[in-house]
């Protein structure tokens, strides 16, 4: 068997809304290997959450998938059913959710959450219990036996994150999904979280789709980055490519508007200036040429292809062809 | 005379005691940053404040006004003055409201009639940087960052001298983020808006924060200007926290400082100085307990404070 986990082939998913399809994701195509950790990073209502949802068949009712397929260890899940989704989360691929609160059940204690997902496991309660309250802990939740008794609101933010971390990791799946599981958290417990991460890679082999907008955990956590704008692959590449030699516009704009670069108080911080263009009426050619400074004439004409620039870097920018049809 | 003075609150869970006695000051048109390990309170602090936490002891002061404990009633009015930007996006926001009602809710409640409120959610949403249409959205359509950007435009709705806001950025792309800050830098020179933020994102507090404030198990350990405590942090905890941040360069080689051990129980707090028994700097004298010390505009609560060099 070959060594790829997931592969995302031309997906396109639209949301039917009163003001016509509006095309979430374009065209999606990357890989996911076995024990690899790739961040997805891009600008707000980009279709990140789109697309994990669409991996794990989780998504609104409005949801239109109009083509493509997403293979998990070589089966297309979107010909999968209801039953075989069940069986694969929460087994085989976990999520962590970017809002703790659509992981956690308002009415239910954290202990009875955290026995629930471990129904598959045929160990005694107070064994399920006990590795409940081990997880809790390895994640540095004080008192966790006493925690396991409390609500969901009983809880900070960031350990309710930390809380859907620790029963994504319960059941040692293949791919771990996360979006955003980081950003409640506090500098020492992000350092903490990637290299628990990093652990479970070389450990148990476990790949990770990893969102984060906060660039200094992706370049520090990943191996290989995806970037999207307006529901479309832009570039994607190893991670020391993305960060230093970034071949994309819209990579090199995100990069330069991390506050992280900049060590004295800005007064203005940078932005990107423009707008996202309305999914549901793209323009023609690039999405990013209306916000784009390099844009040239045949950019508004034809949308660049992602094309291969050097072994396992793609870009999808007509900067990177030599000769621009006219 | 400051427009927001908290002194000595403490919340307490049935035997939890959440908040250990807080201290501190915002003046008119500055940002307060309270930042710290998650779990130490935060949230808790700025929902006191706003009377949607209970607070046992201590005194919370609006324009030299006691505010602590007063009755729903009497907030109410109040709330125009200060507003709330929630952790949790979603969640805050009614699922069965359109982004258009939810922005402009502040008006309903405060019955303000006579205001076109087709015109000023339009408004409202520009201001934060979404189209004029999603104002017929609801929260489910909207992504994680859209719906925290309808919860900073709902929040500035009925221009507050105040605003508490709980991670106002997270869930949101480099760029944005920056629009969003530029925006409250901007209604601070104008209007004097004044805030004090949440936020675990070293790097905005360093851009937005005028002072900060450092928070464990319940406490304030550190306080400062933002730049005195970026430059030189005393405090052991502080300083863990500093050399955590996360470059945003693959080939960056940080120098960090671990705290030890696990964080400790609220149910049990340790003996002595509280941050002791995760302390990489401790020494004999830390099983006293250290007083919260002012000098200079810095506020230190810690029996061996790291000196300059030390913290270079
Ligand atoms: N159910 C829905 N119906 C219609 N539009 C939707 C729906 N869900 C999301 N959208 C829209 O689809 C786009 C992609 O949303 P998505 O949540 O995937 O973005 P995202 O990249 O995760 O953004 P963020 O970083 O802000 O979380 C956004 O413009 C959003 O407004
Ligand atoms: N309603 C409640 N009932 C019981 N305990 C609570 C309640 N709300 C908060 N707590 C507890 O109070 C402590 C402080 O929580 P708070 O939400 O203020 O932390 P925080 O500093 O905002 O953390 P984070 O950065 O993770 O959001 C935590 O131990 C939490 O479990
Ligand atoms: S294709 Fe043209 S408009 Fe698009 S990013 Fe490249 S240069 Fe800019
Ligand atoms: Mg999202
Ligand atoms: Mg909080």
């Amino acid at each position: 068997m070959s060594d790829t986990l997931l592969e995302l082939d031309c997906l396109s998913v639209d949301y039917e809304t009163s003001r016509g399809d509006l095309k979430a994701l374009r065209d999606i195509s990357f890989d996911v290997k076995k024990g690899e950790i790739v961040g997805i990073v891009g600008e707000s209502g980009c279709g990140k959450s789109t697309l994990i949802s669409s991996i794990l068949r989780l998504t609104a009712p409005n949801t239109r998938f109009r083509e493509g397929e997403i293979r998990f260890k070589g089966r297309n899940l979107l010909a999968a059913s209801e039953k075989q989704m069940r069986d694969l989360r929460g087994a085989d691929m976990s999520i962590v959710f970017q809002d703790p609160m659509q992981t956690h059940n308002p009415v239910l204690t954290i202990g009875r959450q955290m026995l629930d997902i471990q129904h598959r496991s045929r160990s005694p309660k107070a064994e399920k219990l006990a590795r409940a309250a081990r997880m809790l802990g390895a994640l540095g939740i004080p008192d966790p036996e006493a925690r396991l008794k409390q609500y969901p609101h009983e809880f900070s933010g960031g350990m309710r994150q930390r809380i859907a971390i620790a029963m994504a990791l319960m059941s040692e799946p293949d791919l771990l999904i996360a979006d955003e599981p980081t950003t409640a958290l506090d500098a020492t417990l992000e350092v903490q979280i990637i290299e628990r991460l990093q652990e479970l890679q070389r450990e148990m082999n476990c790949a990770v789709l990893f969102i984060s907008h906060h660039l200094g955990v992706i370049a520090e956590l990943c191996d290989r980055v995806v970037v999207m704008y307006a529901g479309a692959v832009v570039e994607s590449g190893e991670v020391r490519e993305i960060f230093h030699n970034p071949k994309h516009p819209y990579t090199r704009r995100l990069i330069d508007c991390d506050p992280g670069h900049i060590k004295t108080r800005a007064r203005v911080l940078p932005t990107i200036p423009g707008e996202v263009p309305d999914l549901a009426a793209l323009p023609q050619g690039c999405v990013f040429r209306d916000r784009c400074t390099q844009a040239m004439p045949h950019c508004a004409a034809q949308v660049p292809p992602l094309s291969k620039l050097e072994e396992a870097h793609h870009a999808a920018c007509w900067l990177n062809h030599g000769e621009v049809p006219a | 005379m400051s427009l927001l003075a908290v002194k000595g609150l403490q919340t307490s869970y049935g035997a939890v005691n959440v908040l250990a006695g807080v201290d501190f000051e915002v003046a008119a048109g500055e940002t307060y940053a309270l930042v710290g390990e998650s779990g130490s309170g935060k949230t808790t602090v700025i929902r006191a404040i706003a009377g949607l936490a209970p607070a046992q002891e201590g005194s919370v002061r609006f324009n030299g006004r006691e505010i602590r404990g007063l009755p729903e009633r009497r907030l109410r009015p109040l709330r125009k003055d200060i507003a709330m930007m929630f952790q949790d996006p979603v969640g805050s926001l009614s699922p069965r409201l359109t982004i258009g009602s939810l922005v402009t809710e502040p008006y309903r409640i405060q019955g303000m009639k006579d205001r076109d409120l087709q015109a000023e959610a339009k408004r409202l949403l520009e201001m934060v940087n979404l189209p004029a249409h999603f104002a017929s959205r609801y929260p489910y359509q909207l992504s994680g960052g859209q719906a925290r950007r309808v919860g900073v435009a709902r929040a500035l709705a009925l221009e507050p001298k105040l605003i508490l806001a709980d991670e106002p950025t997270a869930g949101l792309d480099v760029s944005v983020q920056g629009e969003l800050l530029n925006l409250l830098n901007d209604l601070r020179e104008r209007l004097g808006l004044a805030m004090v933020i949440i936020t675990h994102n070293l790097n905005v507090v360093r851009h937005v924060a005028d002072r900060m404030g450092i928070m464990y198990l319940g406490r304030l350990d550190e306080e400062g200007t933002t730049e005195d405590i970026f430059a030189d942090p005393r405090h052991p905890y502080t300083r863990c926290l500093l050399s955590a941040n996360p470059e945003p360069d693959p080939d960056a080689r940080l120098v960090r400082i671990a705290l030890r051990g696990e964080p400790p129980s609220l149910l049990n707090r340790p003996a002595g100085c509280e941050f002791r028994e995760r302390c990489p700097f401790a020494q004999q004298g830390c099983t006293r307990t250290p007083q919260w010390e002012t000098e200079g505009g810095r506020g230190l609560r810690c029996l061996a404070p790291l000196k300059s060099e030390q913290a270079a």
